[in-house]
């Protein structure tokens, strides 16, 4: 993976100084909270509820064991030995002092990982596959281009001040892990007709209170031009994008007054007046960061690997986690390990230092030192040999890591909530936690299958509601948390908004209501079909009448 | 009483304004004068000739590329900032340096701070007129706090994919 050179690494000591500055004269008084609110936001330092919450950025959500094991010791020095996950990849502390806060800059700069843009009207940390560099079904892997949004991006005097936030995905695989559809920008990397690399680019995507899906306005991009191309896109947005409302900035507003035509159509114009090789990284810096991800430290094994063989047939629950957290490798006897972070009855996301560490060890000993985060809200040991499946497994498991349910009813996406956020109606939390309760049984939640509930606090959906295939969103029905089921979205590259089933339920209401919603599904569905195929077969009919039939 | 800063060979220090900003119903003062856009659409020809140095004043909404045909004629361009936030006339002050080639003075008016001062100064702007108590002193060294950018703009930094390229 791309490690700091001497570059990087003094980007990260000038910017951690000058927010030591910066923090010094808010501490003095020498600045307002209000002065000071716009310089903490770019440096991913939010007040919350009940203290500050510092958002670390981990680009393109890659870690190697060294960094994880920075922020498990950042985790429990400064915060309460404990970290959320964000469906950004993002680590979020929410228990932090605001005197502590360049310390833990400092700390964090050590092993290349800062909070620099993760917050703030400017282009976000990006994401991407979190099986790039680790999946046979990719045409290139994304990292490299990631590598290179993020140097362009960060500090870019001309876009720091945009109408809104700005977030980019990129994926280099037909299979969509990264949920580009719903980005401000989503690309997507593939091989055009004469076998050179493009990029599919899409505009317009995003979630919060009026959801769409990204609109292609290229088709084929040749992939060196990204950079230049991705100037254009964001100028056109920053000139002509809307200031007067803040619910109504983002370039997801923009494209759909324009029209994506005629968005397209002033993209094109901005990126043919412009100098494109002043912008586009020439050929050797694109090599030196394609260098740094290349696959380094995979052995020659065969195919199957007897020992992995024998465990699965032996211990029903290790083959259980194979057939649920386990996805195939393109380097032949290697395996991707999914390491759940919604064990039954916890926070989705959270991770403790204890958790961290032990993550950290497993990658350095067996998973070529990396670790991925994905927008799911797990974490991911991405080079793991299939005969040490069974010592890896045994080692999560002893930690609440091994629960195996990824992409099962349970594993629940689910934003922190009033739990923690100023901004929440409701809390989502104990929702997501009721729900995984009542499904706990593994073999009842791999009968049911893929089902994805996604679960938001309020309008501002990063709990991704819009895109569950059972979306929930918590509202605020005259001082009481309601919340508003939605039935038939995706995130995946059959990417689809939810629609709204019926009228809100109080909090105890949720946990019946997806009850029915189950049993109408297995009841309904036709072999093979997986619960977002039996709604779009079957509408939503069925089970807005099985929700709502007693409340009639 | 507004002050004026000068960015010259890296370093920022306060200067005269000979300029006066007019409004578009005022009367025309003897010397130089800064004019809206609309203004000098109307009466440019008229301005120009008349032996003074003229500037001409575009707010974030307005289009700097409709200057093209006469941007050689120009003293000075000034884009407003009506809130830090709004960072629209980042954009213009790029098409302004890059697209239209003016190579006169480039003044950043409106809600001018010195936390903002790098990027303007990326960005084209050799003039500033802080809306602060900010200090000359400040602005040099926010311009050089960063010893690396990651990307060209509109001033002559050269970045680090450059720098690794001679290092390599």
């Amino acid at each position: 993976m791309y490690n700091y050179d001497t570059i990087d690494a003094e980007m990260l000591a000038d910017r951690t100084a000058e927010f030591r500055e910066q923090c010094a004269r808010r501490l003095a008084g020498a600045i307002t909270e209000e002065q000071f609110k716009p310089i903490r936001l770019k440096n991913g330092l939010y007040l919350q509820l009940h203290a500050y919450m510092l958002r670390i950025a981990i680009p393109y959500g890659t870690l190697n064991s060294a960094q994880m094991r920075m922020l498990a010791h950042v985790a429990r020095t400064y915060d309460r030995g404990y970290g959320h996950f964000t469906t950004r990849t993002n680590l979020q502390l929410h228990w932090i002092k605001l005197r502590d806060a360049p310390d833990i800059l400092a700390a964090l700069a050590k092993v290349g990982l800062h909070a620099i843009q993760t917050s703030g009207n400017c282009i976000r940390n990006l994401t991407a596959d979190p099986h790039a560099g680790a999946t046979a079904d990719e045409v290139d892997d994304p990292r490299v281009w990631a590598e290179a949004i993020r140097q362009w991006s960060t500090f870019h005097p001309e876009f720091s001040y945009l109408p809104r936030k700005f977030k980019i995905a990129v994926t280099g695989a037909p299979k969509d892990r990264a949920a580009v559809q719903v980005y401000d920008v989503g690309l997507r990397l593939h091989r055009d007709d004469d076998g050179a690399l493009a990029f599919q680019v899409m505009v317009g995507g995003g979630l919060g209170r009026t959801p769409y899906l990204g609109q292609t306005i290229r088709e084929r991009l040749p992939a060196r031009y990204l950079l230049s191309y991705m100037q254009a896109v964001v100028r056109v947005y920053n000139r002509a994008g809307r200031r007067d409302n803040i619910h109504k900035q983002r370039i997801k507003i923009l494209v759909s007054d324009l029209g994506a035509e005629e968005f397209a159509r002033r993209v094109e114009a901005e990126w043919e007046a412009s100098d494109k090789a002043a912008v586009d990284l020439p050929d050797t810096e694109l090599a030196r960061i394609r260098g740094a991800f290349a696959a380094r430290g995979f052995e020659s094994l065969p195919a199957v690997s007897p020992a992995f063989e024998a465990a699965k047939s032996e211990n029903r629950a290790f083959a259980r986690f194979a057939r649920n957290n386990v996805a195939p490798h393109k380097q032949p006897g290697y395996g991707i390990v999914n390491v759940s972070l919604k064990a039954i009855g916890e926070t989705p996301g959270d991770c403790s230092a204890e958790q961290m560490d032990l993550v950290a060890d497993l990658a350095e000993r067996f998973s070529l030192d990396e670790v991925r985060v994905a927008y799911e809200q797990n974490l991911i040991l991405p080079h793991v040999r299939l005969d040490d499946l069974p010592q890896v497994w045994a080692t999560l498991e002893s930690a609440g890591l091994a629960t195996p349910n990824i992409g099962l009813i349970s594993d629940i996406i689910a934003c922190p909530g009033l739990d923690y956020c100023a901004l929440a109606n409701a809390r989502s939390i104990p929702i997501a936690q009721d729900i995984a309760r009542r499904f706990e049984d593994p073999a009842l939640a791999e009968r049911i299958g893929e089902l994805k509930i996604k679960i938001s606090g309020c309008i501002n959906a990063c709990g991704h509601h819009h895109v569950g295939n059972i979306g929930i969103l918590g509202v605020d029905k005259k001082g009481e948390e309601y919340y508003q089921i939605s039935l038939g979205g995706s995130a995946d590259d059959d990417a689809s908004l939810a629609k709204i089933l019926g009228p809100g339920l109080p909090a105890e209401g949720v946990t019946p209501a997806i009850d029915r919603i189950v049993e109408v599904y297995l009841r309904e569905r036709r072999e093979g079909e997986r619960f977002i195929e039996t709604y779009r077969r079957a509408g939503a009919e069925p089970f807005k009448e099985a929700v709502y039939a007693e409340a009639v | 009483m507004q002050r004026l800063f000068k960015l010259r060979a890296g370093e920022i220090a306060a200067a005269e304004d000979p300029y006066t900003t007019i409004e578009d119903d005022q009367d025309l003062p003897r010397g130089d004068v800064i004019v809206s856009l609309a203004r000098f659409h109307r009466e440019g020809e008229y301005l120009l000739d008349c032996c003074r140095q003229v500037g001409v004043r575009i707010a974030p909404d307005e289009a700097p590329e409709s200057l093209a045909g006469e941007i050689g004629r120009l003293h000075l361009i000034a884009l407003v900032f009506p809130k830090f936030r709004d960072g629209r006339s980042y954009s213009a002050a790029r098409i302004v340096r890059d697209r239209l080639r003016f190579t006169g003075e480039l003044r950043a008016v409106g809600e001018v701070f010195v936390d903002q001062g790098r990027f303007m100064a990326r960005c084209g702007f050799d003039a500033f007129v802080p809306a602060d108590a900010s200090t000359p002193e400040q602005w040099t060294a926010a311009t050089r706090r960063f010893r690396h950018v990651y990307q060209r703009a509109s001033d002559d930094r050269e970045p680090a994919f450059v720098e690794r390229e001679k290092v390599a």
